[in-house]
């Protein structure tokens, strides 16, 4: 089998959704001729042509209020916006009318849209391209928020997303798309199951996205100290799977929760409210968090990486449970 | 030194290695490791005894000089008379 | 305010005598400072506080009965700011939970002289409250719930985790420790000291053996560059400075550890706790009968003459009874040599809550195929017990192999 990189994975699941289904097109800033601002959508163009890989002018929100009428007039429309800090130009479309049309037309409406969006920091890109707003849409009862930490996952959770009847964001860590993998589904996955990633019966570290990778380094160095350490991959934010995370906590007793979001406000946050609603009695130490420090991203590299949570904190935060 | 003596103060040294030690029933001729029950630590604090209260230096290489009473007294008649 | 507890000096301790004070109520008492000595089945222990601050009561006067672990001895003010710390080994972290119906027998420590009025007994604390009353005790939820289950007052229970706190951990030890030491503790002390030493060593082993799946390994090595080195290196000192062989072979057990580590630590609590210090347990037998394995703390750091010095220090004090409690508890790992005897072989049973056990035979001279000729070369056989439940043979494998290679290159130990 070919090692395939979790760009690849979801120009894989775009192709293969349009091949499938006329109605699904895709949209955004440099989609088309330039292959998208991180090489998502090369090629395709040369396959769909304009009329289905569209470039887009800069308005974030006049290309996503686009996709909502596509959606509404019968299309698949998926909607790239080129990194989650401009999204916030389009956030009235979302959270406003995308979100709500199919409550406020009593159903008779509903937005079958794929918002596809990187996120986080790590690549030198500075404080208006690097930053995490999931728990933003996270919040938001109307919109699925899907965040794909790995090569089968960028593939089978878009295959999903385009199943979904409702609008689904996707935030794709820019740091991931690099990353090889093999093992890419053909179908699409179930949304709203988290996965353990690494079994273990000491301390439960619970994560998602760009965080998965450093997460999974923790526990090998926790490994190599003799702890014992499970990584849950939340997968999904909306819907969430507490289940398998409470299973995880009655079996570790301990949890450190980590994501790249400040702190304040941080849907580690929401993670940790849901713990001490579901599993306060398996509990046998304080649950902690590991997030990023509250100053918005620096653009030098070491400040940069002492701004971002790092696998040593992560260590740290898991022995201090001990 | 005469080798009565010279028994006495080995046997004293002995003494101090292996409190529990019986002169009496020592057999002058076998091997004091096995009627003592001794290990190498004790046989080295019991060489380091004798190279101290004869003045000599004890290579290695004649430990094997030292394995009974009576060869010790012999080694040592030969060896500590300077 | 801190109960000192009859320590755990091993895992095969249930009980212990009050020999010696070393300090008088309203002294100072540093950590990590010998502040008394306990009579064990084994050997008189110089005990270690953990907690700095001032003996405040002493409850237990020395030369009378043999008391469970877990028992208050004495009761320590600690200093302003510094929390009871758990001893540095999780070996055998202090014991909770003395069995209630033995309350230690109170005396007082200063007898009282002609006329003064005879001092009312102490009221005796209550058993091993680890808190003054009215304190608030961290408990975490599920220990809460766990110790309600078994039916144990959590308050009585001493917290190991951050702050102190009690975690589930700690009452699954109460539990399992609170009914058991009494029965042996009553009818212990008539034994003789070889009975009660060869009762320890029994219940050590029987345990082991019940609970240790074991795997063995041995391989035969290479004595003839280490040997010859050790010749060369010794032929330089004086008789006082010399090395043994067994110390080589420590410094390379201690040494092969690093390269493989799951074998060096402990199974608790269902799991392997890997310990990142080396600790050897070398194994030295009494004369008489019966052995103890204290440890040499750090031993893969220390130079030759340092371990071989070490080595001397502890044999001395191991016969004369007077080792501490932290060489007591901190093995992490037990390292046996019973070569000196004659055997060419030896696999151990390990020492639990230990991991594996390191054994040598006797060096012996074997016909040796070494590029295709046979020579004669002096060999040793050394052998792995290993707990299967944390390893398998092929770490264990892999250790022995450092270890050859370690002792084919004397020079770097």
């Amino acid at each position: 089998m070919s090692k395939i990189t979790y760009r690849e994975a979801i120009r894989a699941a775009m192709r293969e959704a349009m091949r499938a289904d006329p109605r699904v097109f895709l949209m955004g800033e440099d989609v088309g001729r330039y292959g998208g601002a991180f090489a998502v959508s090369l090629g395709l163009l040369d396959e769909f042509g304009p009329e289905r890989i569209r470039d887009t002018p800069l308005s974030e929100s006049g290309f996503l209020g686009a996709g909502i009428g596509a959606a509404l007039g019968g299309m698949r429309p998926i909607v790239e916006i080129m990194t989650v800090n401009f999204s916030l130009l389009a956030l009235d479309q979302l959270v406003n009318h995308a979100a709500t049309l199919r409550h406020m037309s009593g159903g008779q409406f509903s937005v079958p849209m794929v918002v596809r969006m990187a996120s986080g920091g790590g690549r030198g890109m500075a404080a208006q391209h690097s930053h995490s707003f999931e728990g933003w849409y996270a919040h938001v009862p109307g919109i699925k928020v899907l965040t794909p930490a790995t090569v089968a996952d960028a593939k089978g959770l878009l295959l999903a997303a385009l199943e979904e009847p409702d609008p689904v964001v996707v935030l794709e860590h820019a740091t991931l798309y690099p990353v090889e993998g093999d093992d890419t589904p053909d179908a699409p996955m179930e949304i709203g199951l988290a996965a353990v990633r690494r079994p273990g019966a000491r301390v439960s570290l619970v994560t998602y996205g760009g965080s998965l990778p450093k997460t999974l380094k923790a526990a090998d160095e926790l490994a190599k100290e003799g702890v014992d350490a499970e990584v849950v991959d939340l997968r999904t934010l909306r819907p969430l799977d507490m289940d398998t995370v409470v299973g995880s906590i009655a079996k570790t007793h301990r949890a450190v929760v980590v994501d790249e979001m400040w702190k304040t406000g941080s849907f580690a946050g929401e993670v940790m409210a849901r713990i001490m609603e579901l599993a306060f009695d398996e509990l046998d130490a304080p649950v902690v968090r590991v997030c990023s420090r509250e100053v918005p991203m620096p653009y030098a590299k070491h400040l940069e990486e002492a701004a971002l949570p790092q696998v040593g904190q992560i260590v740290a935060a898991a022995k201090g449970l001990l | 030194m005469t080798n009565e003596e010279i028994k006495a103060k080995v046997i004293g040294i002995l003494a101090s290695v292996v409190p529990e030690l019986e002169p009496a029933e020592l057999a002058a001729d076998k091997s004091l490791r096995d009627q003592l029950d001794i290990d190498s630590v004790d046989f080295l604090n019991f060489v380091v005894g004798l190279s101290k209260t004869f003045g000599i230096e004890i290579a290695e290489t004649d430990y094997r000089h030292l394995y009974t009473l009576d060869a010790c007294v012999a080694y040592l008649a030969a060896h500590a008379t300077a | 305010m801190t109960d000192f507890l009859m320590p755990k000096l091993g895992a095969d301790m249930t009980q212990g005598r009050l020999i010696e004070w070393f300090k008088k109520p309203g002294e100072r008492i540093v950590r990590g400072e010998v502040i008394a000595v306990v009579e064990t089945d084994k050997a008189n222990v110089d005990v270690e506080s953990w907690v700095a601050g001032t003996l405040q009561k002493i409850l237990v006067a020395p030369g009378g009965d043999w008391l469970p672990v877990g028992t208050p001895l004495a009761v320590i003010e600690p200093e302003a700011g510094a929390a009871a710390e758990a001893p540095p080994s999780f070996a055998a972290p202090p014991v909770a939970a003395a069995p209630k119906p033995a309350p230690p027998v109170v005396t007082p420590a200063v007898p009282a002289g002609p006329g003064a009025p005879v001092p009312a007994p102490p009221i005796p604390e209550p058993v091993s409250a680890p808190v003054a009353p009215g304190e608030r005790v961290p408990v975490s939820p599920i220990a809460r719930k766990r110790a309600a289950a078994l039916g144990l007052d959590a308050a009585t229970i001493r917290g190991t985790g951050p702050g102190g706190r009690i975690t589930l951990d700690d009452v699954e030890r109460a539990s399992r420790e609170r009914p058991a030491p009494v029965a042996p503790a009553v009818a212990a002390p008539a034994a003789d000291k070889r009975q009660r030493m060869r009762d320890a060593i029994a219940a050590a082993m029987a345990r082991s053996k019940r609970e240790i799946p074991h795997y063995y390994l041995g391989t035969t090595i290479d004595l003839s560059k280490a040997l010859a080195w050790l010749a060369e290196a010794n032929a330089k000192l004086p008789v006082a400075e010399r090395l043994l062989a067994g110390v080589l072979l420590i410094k390379a057990a201690a040494l092969a550890l690093r390269e493989v580590p799951e074998l060096n630590g402990f199974w608790i609590d269902g799991r392997a706790q890997r310990s990142e210090a080396i600790h050897a347990g070398v194994a030295i037998s009494l004369r008489g009968g019966g052995l103890v394995a204290p440890a040499i703390h750090g031993a893969d750091k220390l130079a030759l003459p340092e371990l071989m010095q070490r080595v001397t220090d502890l044999v001395a004090r191991a016969r004369a009874g007077s080792l501490k409690s932290s060489e007591m508890t901190d093995p992490t790992i037990t390292i046996t040599s019973l070569g000196e005897r004659g055997v060419e072989a030896v696999y151990g049973v390990i020492y639990p809550p230990q991991l594996a056990l390191v054994g040598f035979g006797k060096v012996v001279e074997r016909p040796w195929a070494v590029d295709g000729a046979v020579g004669v070369r002096p060999v040793v056989t050394a052998t792995l017990s290993g707990d299967h439940r944390a390893t398998d043979g092929h770490r264990g494998a892999l250790y022995l192999d450092a270890l050859d290679r370690l002792l084919q290159a004397p020079d770097k130990l």
